[in-house]
């Protein structure tokens, strides 16, 4: 990463507050461990990758931190607009709340995140109408709008998910969730299960929306390319603890544990 | 003609209680689906089950019965519940909805005004409004305890993406005192405007699905809707073909095999007291000179 990029990130530090500050998180499963002791603090604007194999834990921290999950100890405390709150000690309602305005949650299956017997506009909309929306022709130009932005064409408007490919109906999720304006998303492997040319024009199109929005957003993956390319922050996960985090190029350029160094030696070079 | 061997209503004192409970509960809580220990009646589901335990519930030896089934009184449903109170409970019936203390219905509002002294039973198939959009039970209770509404819009969403208008005619979703949004069972919507600042009690029982839920009198019902697609009460634009009447739900009938129709009242009562009136409709018999 050159020094003047680094620059940037060193004062928009100073300047803000973490968007979310994560202590001591740990959840676990009976005597196993989901995820232990996690501690990182996220600033605005910022991409971290979580990556690990599977059964690292990586997606069980993910739920912890979407609120998904109750973790069995530690804090997630977001900078909502009121200031900071500890997730995790919210009620239900605020958290519900929260997941709705300010966070967004891209599911690895888009099954998962999208409404399979709903429109796309009626997809899209769910959230503007979930926070009060009542105006359809309002409704319908925004979903139109987010649609065009995610290049699914206008008149798929009506068209149920079912009916797209795999690559649209992730982007179709992706839009569902940034209509609200959120300022921190989750991924869950947005680029899992896609060819990879359909897997390049994704990762083009979140780089771009990431940047353009201003979006903080965590991606938890087992592809280092996405990584490489998305994140500027990366941790990574062995066992349900963190090993190693750095800045993304400094980790995956000159990875310090043994178990970083396997995961980097393991991508298959083309 | 009462039957002896049964007891008053036909349920056990326990169980009337019980539903007097729930009954308690709904119209304290308005619009909340309250559950309680449905029990086997005599009638199979979907046939009104959770509307006759209602009316059991509330029935008293002095009570004048009414039951209708899409308004009408001589329709089977109806008919066969009206004489099950009559032999199990012994209570006076009648047609008129003015004389009626007790009402049970399925899927309509009796066109006459209803009044303090009257009680509304509802037959409901789904109490649920969210069922069809989200299946899980466990989920929509979350959706209802916080009042999480805003997939009841999507319902209406889709119904104008793709038919230009809100095309749920019937079982239109409300919103009551600003809370809860209830599922005012198969009702038209041309009756939802009735189910607002009714004068009478108004409850509602799900048989299959063990819910009972209540509107206490004056209760405030909103018909869920867009600002730019008002919520609209619709009804076929005819007048009725036996009454003349401009003003109230009609049921088409074909007549012929050559596309013949005529539109009378739902409400039979209603149709029944204006022709006794004299009024006349299109398709009236000429008068007996």
């Amino acid at each position: 990463m050159p020094a003047e990029q680094m620059d940037i990130f060193a004062s928009k530090k100073a300047l803000a507050a973490p968007l979310l500050s994560v202590q001591g998180l740990t959840k676990r499963y009976g005597a196993r461990i989901g995820c232990a002791d996690v501690s990182f603090d996220l600033y605005p604007g910022e991409v971290m990758g979580i990556v690990g194999e599977s059964g690292s834990g990586k997606s069980t921290l993910l739920s912890c931190l979407a609120g998904h999950m109750a973790p069995d100890a530690g804090s997630v405390v977001f900078q909502t607009a009121a200031g900071p709150r500890d997730t995790v000690r919210m009620s239900e309602p605020e958290r519900r709340m929260l997941a709705r305005t300010d966070w967004a949650f891209v599911h690895q299956n888009p099954r998962d995140g999208l409404r399979m017997g709903v429109s796309a506009g009626g997809n899209v909309g769910e959230r503007l109408m979930a926070v009060g929306a009542r105006h359809y022709g309002g409704i319908r130009e925004k979903a139109t709008d987010w649609l065009g932005r995610v290049e699914i064409a206008a008149d798929r408007i009506d068209d149920r998910p079912s009916q797209f490919s795999g690559g649209m109906q992730q982007r179709l999720q992706i839009a569902r969730n940034l209509v609200t304006g959120p300022r921190l998303v989750f991924m869950d492997e947005p680029t899992g299960g896609l060819d990879v040319s359909v897997q390049a024009r994704l990762l083009d199109l979140l780089r771009g929306l990431v940047r353009q929005m201003g979006l903080s957003a965590i991606i938890v993956t087992h592809d280092l390319a996405v990584v490489r390319l998305l994140a500027d922050r990366l941790m990574v996960m062995k066992g349900g603890q963190v090993v190693e985090q750095g800045l993304t190029d400094q980790v995956l350029d000159d990875p310090q544990h043994g178990y970083t160094q396997l995961l980097v030696s393991s991508v298959l070079q083309v | 003609m009462s039957e002896t061997a049964y007891n008053f209503g036909y349920l056990d004192e326990q169980t009337k209680r019980m539903i007097r409970r729930a009954i308690l509960k709904g119209l304290a809580v308005p619009g909340y689906q309250v559950p309680f220990a449905s029990r086997e009646m005599p009638m199979p589901y979907g046939w009104g089950t959770g509307g006759v335990q209602v009316t059991a519930a509330c029935l008293t030896p002095e009570d004048r019965l009414k039951v209708i089934d899409q308004g009408a009184d001589d329709t089977t449903n109806a008919v066969s519940i009206r004489s099950f109170f009559q032999r199990t409970a012994g209570v006076a019936v009648t047609g008129a909805t003015r004389d009626a203390t007790l009402i049970q219905t399925r899927h309509r509002i009796p066109e006459a005004a209803l009044t303090e002294d009257q009680i509304l039973v509802y037959q409901v198939p789904i109490p649920e409004p969210l069922r069809f959009i989200e299946p899980r039970e466990t989920e929509t209770r979350k959706m209802h305890s916080l009042q999480e509404y805003g997939l009841m819009h999507v319902k209406l969403y889709e119904d104008i993406a793709r038919h230009g208008q809100i095309a749920t005619s019937y079982a239109y979703p409300v919103a009551v005192e600003g809370r809860y949004v209830m599922d005012p069972s198969p009702i038209p919507k041309f009756d939802n405007p009735k189910l607002n600042d009714c004068p009478a009690i108004q409850l509602f029982g799900a048989g299959r699905e063990q819910r009972i839920y209540a509107l206490p009198p004056y209760s405030k019902v909103v018909s869920l809707d867009f600002d730019d697609h008002p919520f609209v009460a619709s009804k076929a634009d005819h007048a009725c073909d036996l009454c003349g009447s401009g003003v109230s739900y009609l049921d088409e009938v074909i007549v012929d095999d050559q596309g013949g129709r005529m539109f009378v009242c739902s409400d039979t009562d209603y149709c029944g007291a204006r022709v006794a009136a004299g009024q006349r409709g299109r398709l009236s018999p000429p008068e007996a000179a």
